[in-house]
């Protein structure tokens, strides 16, 4: 038996003594994701054990080095576990900014010492952190963004506003862009990483269509970040960022968590029985689907292996939420006049009207579908002058 | 296994890359055209195509062939639809070997070497409509003496007129949309009672309309078991749909590299047209609708090769999308490059010809996405 089969059946039977049965049930909403950090309520004991024991064993982050929290398994082990993960139908121990996007920034930028600090933190759950980019002048084109950290010697004062910092309200830390040299556009701006606690930081939820506020404004007024929480080289920060919105755009893509796309068609059976156009658009959106998957891995196998083009994850991110923002228009065409309900106990208060909103954003968070677009012309096409 | 090609596929990528590229430019296919040669590809090429190992893909080690697999035969297949290469490599050393695969030593022992060379070619005799139905395959092989007498109709044999054997669906038993009772027959060239009627096609491809009249074959003919021949013709549909959906991702990635070359060269308000953002919109979506095409292509030749139960799925998951895709960047080729894009002498039309030729060959993305639908229960 070859080493990886050998993984891979040491796997299943560690995932079957260890998942908890509960944990192998779909995540029915945003309430059963386990997202860490100081002040989380965990939803069961199930939820709280899942995250113990794979934090434990460093499968919260599998293909981090074990010394920062991690698995230390290697691509071919990682999928493995992925894998095996899918069809056993377990949950994500832990969903996390921290794993998913500051942890890859870290790891390429930070010091050892920050490595070592944070990382660990990160892959335990509980530290949960939150994302201080774009802001209220500075969208699309974030790299005029405005919040100011005055340098006092030791530390940096922090003056601005971030806007659309997702769970602001109910992060730790921040990693947050600020600008620390007011002369020069792209070189002027710094990495810095901060306590939320921090005198003089506040958070504000949005309302958005959906009804729901995942998002927030965020307040930095005379905020003290010491010197050593600078990751990278000062007015160096938007290297740092341009790495990180990488993996911000697999994130978005579902490139790293495709899983949970089944087929919408057998889903709606019924419906797609009584309807042909219904039907011919699902199998239509099922291809999609399937290639969309495909996709999703010949990417992470060329992400794990460095081989692919640098750009991609804009392709990625692209298709991947224009892709899930379709399949929210078939869910609620399927759900006829019932999925209109806003507030129902029987369709959990709305759950599919209020997704189908939430998607609308996908396609404009972490860069929206016409600037990834814009970067596909310009880095993987070379078309002229875009 | 990762999904990207490894050395040796790379290897294998480049050198038919540059083989293709070389020997059967686009200028090869105006050439046969033009000439209005009856085969419509060139047997030299064929001989070729032999020499570089390309031929002995499918066929075991056993029989003499590499033991390789969908995944490196479709990285020729790539190639051929790049250059619009004609060539009868799908049919004969693809599919065609596929189904042999699926059959006797003895026939395999009759054909393989003379694929392998590059000197027989084979065509396939599925279709009685012009549609794809391999489900409503009617045409009826009576049992005769020791071997079975053939009569009825098949329609768009591609390199019928030209192949050494005729690779040939027909129902010993049953009626049409029985699993059992289907039988593929090997049918010599010239056997008696076959008649074919040449048509050339929109891609300058030739097919046969193909009249069986009390044809008798012996029972050595049989590839497979009587009665039994849907194992057979699934293996061969399989192949056939994985090589005919990669050679569409060539077409695709063809049509679109020279419609990015267009774009970066035509100047009109005193500019590259590539500048428009209208138009790098268009292109960069169509960028990621063929390599989402070409990762479902893999996937579907992996799942193929390995044998694993989704294969169906994603084999007609990969032909639906890649069906959609290749329109779309023949669809886009043509309008970006304006009027010289219906002229003859720019080869985007030629890229739309092929694309709409490939889409109906084993089914077009309709046909399916329906299975796709089928295989999910819905």
């Amino acid at each position: 038996m070859s080493d990886l089969e050998t993984f891979r059946k040491e796997t299943i039977a560690w995932l079957e003594e260890n998942c908890p049965a509960e944990m192998r049930k779909p995540a029915k909403s945003e309430a059963d994701v386990c997202w860490g950090g100081r002040n989380f309520q965990f939803q069961s004991d199930a939820q709280k054990q899942w995250l113990e024991v794979n934090a434990a064993r460093g499968w919260t982050v599998a293909d981090w080095p074990a010394k920062y929290g991690g698995g230390g398994l290697n691509p071919a082990e990682a999928k493995i576990l992925k894998q095996e993960m899918t069809r056993m139908g377990c949950r994500i121990p832990l969903s996390s900014f921290g794993i998913w996007m500051l942890g890859p920034a870290l790891l390429q930028f930070g010091s050892e010492a920050q490595k070592l600090h944070y990382l660990p933190q990160i892959a335990r759950g509980e530290i949960r952190w939150c994302q201080g980019y774009s802001e209220p002048g500075s969208g699309s084109d974030l790299v005029s963004l405005q919040t100011f950290g005055e340098d006092k010697g030791d530390h940096w004062v922090v003056n601005g506003q971030k806007v659309w910092t997702s769970y602001a309200d109910k992060a730790d830390w921040i990693f947050c862009l600020v600008r620390t040299d007011k002369e020069d556009k792209y070189r002027g701006i710094s990495f810095l990483l901060f306590d939320m606690e921090s005198e003089g930081v506040t958070t504000k939820p949005i309302k958005l269509i959906s009804g729901n506020s995942p998002f927030c404004e965020t307040f930095f007024d005379d905020v003290k970040v010491p010197k050593d929480q600078i990751v990278g080289q000062l007015n160096r920060g938007w290297d740092v960022a341009k790495y990180l919105l990488g993996h911000e755009r697999e994130m978005i893509s579902g490139g790293g968590v495709s899983n949970e796309m089944p087929s919408i068609g057998a889903a709606f059976n019924e419906i797609v029985a009584l309807d042909p156009i219904m039907r011919a658009e699902m199998a239509a959106f099922d291809v999609d689907t399937l290639a969309f998957k495909a996709m999703g891995e010949l990417f992470m196998d060329e992400l794990k292996a460095k081989k692919g083009h640098p750009a991609q994850p804009n392709m990625m991110k692209y298709a991947g939420t224009e892709l899930n923002k379709r399949r929210h228009e078939l869910v609620m065409a399927a759900g006829g006049s019932e999925a209109l309900e806003w507030e129902s106990a029987a369709t959990n208060n709305g759950a599919k009207a209020r997704n189908w909103l939430r998607t609308k954003a996908n396609s404009i968070e972490g860069g929206t579908s016409e600037v990834m677009l814009n970067v596909i012309s310009k880095r993987i096409l070379e078309l002229p002058g875009a | 296994m990762p999904l990207f090609y490894d050395e040796d596929q790379s290897m294998l990528e480049d050198s038919a890359a540059e083989f293709i590229k070389t020997e059967a430019p686009v200028a090869h296919l105006r050439e046969f055209r033009d000439k209005n040669c009856p085969d419509g590809f060139s047997h030299k090429l064929w001989e070729q195509f032999g020499e570089m190992g390309f031929n002995a893909i499918m066929a075991s080690e056993e029989d003499g062939g590499l033991g390789m697999g969908l995944k490196e035969a479709g990285i020729i297949m790539k190639e051929i639809g790049k250059n619009l290469a004609p060539s009868p490599f799908l049919t004969t050393a693809v599919a065609g070997v596929e189904a042999l695969n699926g059959g006797s030593k003895a026939l395999r022992d009759r054909y393989l070497p003379g694929i392998i060379a590059g000197k027989t070619v084979l065509s396939l005799a599925i279709d009685e409509s012009s549609k794809h139905r391999p489900e409503a395959i009617a045409m009826a092989a009576k049992r005769s003496g020791n071997g079975f007498q053939l009569n009825g109709k098949k329609q768009c044999v591609i390199h019928g007129i030209s192949s050494d054997m005729m690779i040939v669906a027909a129902r010993t038993a049953g009626s049409a949309g029985d699993i059992e009772g289907l039988t593929l027959f090997a049918v010599e060239k010239d056997t008696k009672g076959m008649e074919m009627d040449a048509v050339r096609l929109v891609d300058s491809a030739v097919a046969a309309h193909v009249t069986f009249n009390n044809v008798e074959l012996t029972a050595d003919a049989v590839i497979g078991e009587v009665d039994q021949g849907q194992e057979v013709l699934d293996r061969l549909l399989r192949a056939g749909r994985v090589a005919s959906a990669a050679e569409m991702v060539g077409v695709g990635t063809g049509a679109m590299n020279i419609t990015l070359d267009y774009l970066k060269e035509r100047k009109q308000f005193g500019q590259r047209i590539g500048e428009f953002q209208g138009l790098q919109h268009r292109a960069a979506h169509l960028y990621s609708e063929m390599e989402i095409a070409d990762a479902i292509v893999r996937k579907a030749a992996e799942a193929a090769d390995a044998g694993v139960e989704s294969a169906e799925l994603l084999v007609s998951a990969a032909k639906a999308k890649v069906g959609v895709a290749s329109n779309l960047a023949v669809r886009e080729g043509v309008q970006m490059h304006g009027g010289v894009g219906m002229t003859d002498e720019y080869d985007i039309g030629l890229y739309m010809k092929r694309d709409r030729g490939l889409s109906e060959f084993f089914g077009d993305s309709r046909y399916h996405a329906n299975r796709v639908a089928q295989l999910y229960g819905y």
